[in-house]
């Protein structure tokens, strides 16, 4: 395999060295796991914005049980982390991570001016901009841009999916959706796409249109091949969940034991949109989401490689602080973000609980700008320049 | 590339519409492209009957929910929830029938068109009413007065509502419907300051909807006082301001320029674009003029613009309906083909519309658009999943269809392609210029896919499979995605 050397500097990881070996050395043995020290992030994303009061729940403030009579978890059921602050009942696995210090949790981010709509909210999210500006491109997209130029597969940044989220598109690399590695492989390896794929003579540097629909087949066809390689040379054997999460939690891991380029996982768990009903629709998204982020940090212990991975959980907003009359809440604004690693700087709950005596039209001021989030795992996680894919400069955070 | 007359006019009836009807193969290389251009504003110079799709139920309770409103009652909320899923469901049959509007219709630089306006003055809303009260506006207006169209859309519940101007009020403005106007429908960013904006605001104050979609001034919301818009000043009101911005040249000047990378090329040419909007200008926003002006144009025809545009996904399954006439008997199948393919109509991404161009295409989006052919050939499933919309579907899953599932939980494309009329066309080519007769229709002004390559996969066993294989593998080429 060709390596460009910007490439391989940019990856700076000791995993690319056993890509400089001569393909014939490493046929003869199965190729090492990759080495610690290759950071990887994992976000996932909570879809339909998730009751961020009823995931951390303020145990001991009057002001939650009083505008939540129906929906408060009170005391005795959330799990404990300290005699202020408890866990959704359901997330018993991120007790355990808590209790073992690698789970972080930060409350009240948000960003100015928020926008009540699904889309437009989670658009703001994806493209890291501000709420009067329209981007086309995502921040993790423009990280695509900023590190990967020259490479020739969009493999840096997957996203589980059958369609790839605007976070994942850069202005000219986007990254990769797929559920399966093997489905993806079977479907782009028919012969005749691969023959067309393989047709087209695109030497010439002017990018017309039809050129960057070669482009992005060729990678296409040349990823699935890859990726399906790289799934089956350490396939994960742990237990994980039957779920659709918990599939593809085990093939990331199985990735990540890989030595695969692949920096940005991406994945999304829904709906959390809970108006009505929102007690067994909350409840039944958590268990899935908890067993599955069990199982995977279990895997990635096993395996050595905790110390490695960021997972991280974000949602395009909170909900109201009072409940409504349906057994639901409504859309908020600021919420909280899990960070799950065993590389966390600082751990447990990394600010104050939302003050709910302070509000503005009955929502959460945000407190972190996500901003801030996104460029202190850039920098400091991924070694991007942050600044350029951000478009300005955000202060770091310590998590990390 | 020699641009032959058959070239031009289908880049004509790409562009001012969705691409040549089988029906109308045999006279690609014979009329000329004036003659299309005739022909093309003739059909669409009667104003368009309006599409109404809405439940008649929905809007009877929409107005029991006016007058309850006069008597201080709201809607329970098991009656709102109701409402809620009529309203979307008839929004999907909004969709469903202009789809077909643009297949079928003559009118089709009209559709066309009011497809463009419909990315331009974009707008998310759940009620149909207003979404189709927008669309009618859209499409009367779509090749009529610039400024007609920006005032009716500007006083559209659909758009007033979505952009927040029923808070808009005296003493408490909210400049998110003032900004998208002066941003994104008429001048374009740089061209005015924060200030513009917050008097123009100010000057919308009052702009409202009724509940059943009518347009309201509120009097005692609207702020009279004196205001600064652009070096103007008075006691201006919304269609002072709005008739401000029509004065101004860049105006003219933006629009243009937008028209011409969505008709010619996503590459503007300075000159053509000047000498454009200078006219447009003078002709006081004569949409249609200003069409007339650019298909009439040489330029409009050189080989550089001829299949320099990645077709939207909208584009895409229109273009393939109208090439291979087929009865298609779960038509809801093309609202899962606009989800996975990134553009649901009545659902753009925000209120910038939808980007365009290359941010069609990413892996799978790709890889899906060149399967779809062999889709509708085999009559197969489609067994990907797109992504929740949760502004649709407040939480609920997506409605489980009745028919048309599928072996691994897809929906069937179940489509009756009518290959006899399609067939005929072709009766009386020879077998040796079958190909590069069906790649001339199909693939517009780049190198189809090398002989070589398509023999090996078309089915040459009887004259009609030939050309029925021809076509699918045809069109799942990357230069099929062109026009």
């Amino acid at each position: 395999m060709l390596i460009k050397r910007k490439e391989f500097l940019q990856i700076g990881s000791l995993a690319t060295a056993s890509l400089m070996l001569p393909r014939f050395l490493k046929a003869f043995e199965r190729p090492a796991m990759v080495p610690p020290g290759n950071k990887v992030v994992v976000v996932l994303q909570l879809s339909g914005g998730n009751d961020g009061l009823n995931t951390v729940i303020p145990v001991r403030n009057d002001i939650y049980y009083k505008v939540r009579p129906r929906l408060g978890i009170s005391k005795d059921q959330a799990l404990l982390l300290t005699d202020e602050v408890g866990l959704h009942p359901a997330l018993t696995g991120l007790k355990d991570l808590y209790n073992d210090g690698s789970l972080g949790i930060l409350n009240s981010v948000g960003y100015p001016n928020p926008d009540r709509s699904h889309f437009r909210s989670m658009d703001i999210w994806h493209s890291a901009s501000n709420s009067s500006d329209y981007v086309y491109t995502g921040w993790v997209g423009r990280y695509l841009d900023a590190q990967c130029a020259g490479c020739d597969k969009p493999t840096q940044a997957l996203e589980m999916d059958d369609v790839l989220s605007l976070a994942m598109k850069g202005e000219h690399i986007k990254g990769l959706a797929m559920k399966d590695p093997r489905r993806l492989f079977a479907s782009s390896n028919e012969k005749y796409f691969k023959e067309v794929a393989a047709s087209h003579n695109s030497a010439d540097a002017s990018e017309k249109p039809v050129d960057y629909l070669y482009k992005t087949m060729a990678e296409t066809v040349n990823s699935a091949d890859y990726i399906f390689k790289q799934s089956r040379l350490h396939p994960s054997n742990a237990e994980y969940p039957k779920s659709d999460l918990g599939n593809s939690f085990k093939t990331i891991a199985s990735l990540i034991f890989s030595d695969i380029n692949t920096k940005v996982y991406y994945l999304s768990l829904g709906s959390f949109d809970t108006h009505v009903a929102q007690e067994g629709q909350q409840k039944r998204l958590f268990t899935e989401m908890n067993d599955a982020i069990t199982a995977f940090v279990k895997d990635l212990k096993s395996n050595n490689r905790f110390q490695d991975v960021l997972l991280m959980t974000f949602s395009e907003f909170g909900r109201r602080v009072s409940q409504n009359a349906s057994g639901g809440t409504d859309h908020g604004t600021a919420n909280n973000m899990f960070f799950v690693s065993g590389g966390l700087q600082q751990k447990g709950v990394l600010n104050p609980l939302p003050d709910l005596s302070d509000l503005q039209e009955g929502d959460l001021k945000y407190k972190i700008d996500f901003k801030n989030v996104y460029a202190t795992v850039l920098n400091k996680w991924l070694n991007a320049d942050d600044k350029k894919i951000l478009g300005s400069q955000f202060d770091y955070l310590n998590f990390i | 590339m020699t641009v032959t007359t058959q070239l031009k006019n289908q880049h004509l009836l790409w562009r001012a519409g969705f691409g040549p009807m089988a029906e109308e193969f045999s006279q690609l290389a014979t009329a000329t492209h004036k003659s299309y251009v005739n022909s093309l504003f003739k059909a669409s110079a009667k104003g368009p009957d309006m599409i109404d799709v809405a439940d008649s139920a929905f809007k009877g309770l929409v107005m029991g929910v006016q007058e309850a409103g006069v008597q201080q009652q709201r809607p329970d909320e098991d009656q709102r929830k109701k409402m809620r899923q009529q309203s979307r469901e008839d929004i999907k049959s909004l969709n469903l029938t202009w789809l077909n509007q643009m297949v079928n219709s003559d009118q089709q630089l009209r559709e066309k068109m009011a497809l463009f306006w419909h990315g331009h003055f974009a707008s998310r809303n759940l009620n149909i009413l207003y979404q189709q009260q927008l669309l009618d506006i859209i499409r009367q207006n779509a090749l009529g007065n610039f400024g007609d169209l920006l005032r009716e859309v500007s006083k559209s519940a659909a758009m007033l509502n979505f952009l927040n101007n029923n808070q808009n009020r005296k003493g408490h403005p909210n400049e998110n419907f003032a900004r998208e106007v002066m941003e994104l429908f008429t001048m374009g960013r740089g061209n005015y300051t924060e200030d513009d904006i917050k008097e123009a605001a100010r000057a919308f104050t009052g702009w409202g909807a009724t509940i059943s979609g009518e347009f309201a001034f509120r009097k005692f919301q609207h702020d009279d006082g004196k205001k600064t818009v652009l070096g103007k000043s008075g006691n201006f009101d919304g269609d002072d301001v709005l008739n401000i911005l029509l004065e101004h040249k860049q105006t003219a000047t933006y629009i243009t320029r937008k028209i011409y990378r969505y008709f010619v090329n996503d590459v503007p040419d300075d000159n053509h674009v000047a000498w454009l909007s200078d006219r447009f200008y003078q002709s006081s926003y004569d949409i249609k003029e200003l069409m007339k002006d650019i298909f009439t144009s040489d330029w409009f025809y050189d080989a550089k613009n001829i299949g320099s545009r990645i077709k939207s996904p909208v584009e895409l399954i229109v273009g393939i309906r109208r090439a291979l006439p087929m009865k298609l008997e779960n038509e809801q199948v093309q609202l899962l083909l606009q989800r996975l393919l990134g553009q649901v109509l009545f659902y753009p991404p925000n209120v910038a519309g939808w980007p365009g161009g290359k941010n069609w295409i990413d892996s799978s989006s790709l890889m899906f658009r060149l399967r779809i052919p062999q889709l509708i050939y085999d009559n197969d499933e489609v067994a990907l999943k797109p992504k929740d919309d949760d502004d649709q579907m407040m939480g609920m899953k997506d409605m489980p269809a009745m028919k048309g599932m599928g072996k691994r939980g897809g929906q069937m494309i179940s489509a009756n392609v009518d290959w006899e009329t399609y067939l005929k066309k072709f009766d009386n080519v020879p077998r040796e210029k079958l190909l590069s007769t069906i790649s001339g229709i199909l693939i517009q002004g780049v190198e189809p896919v090398s002989d070589q390559i398509l023999n090996k996969y078309i089915d040459a066993s009887s004259r009609e499979s030939f050309i029925k294989t021809a076509t699918i593998q045809l069109m799942s080429t990357p230069e099929y995605q062109l026009c």
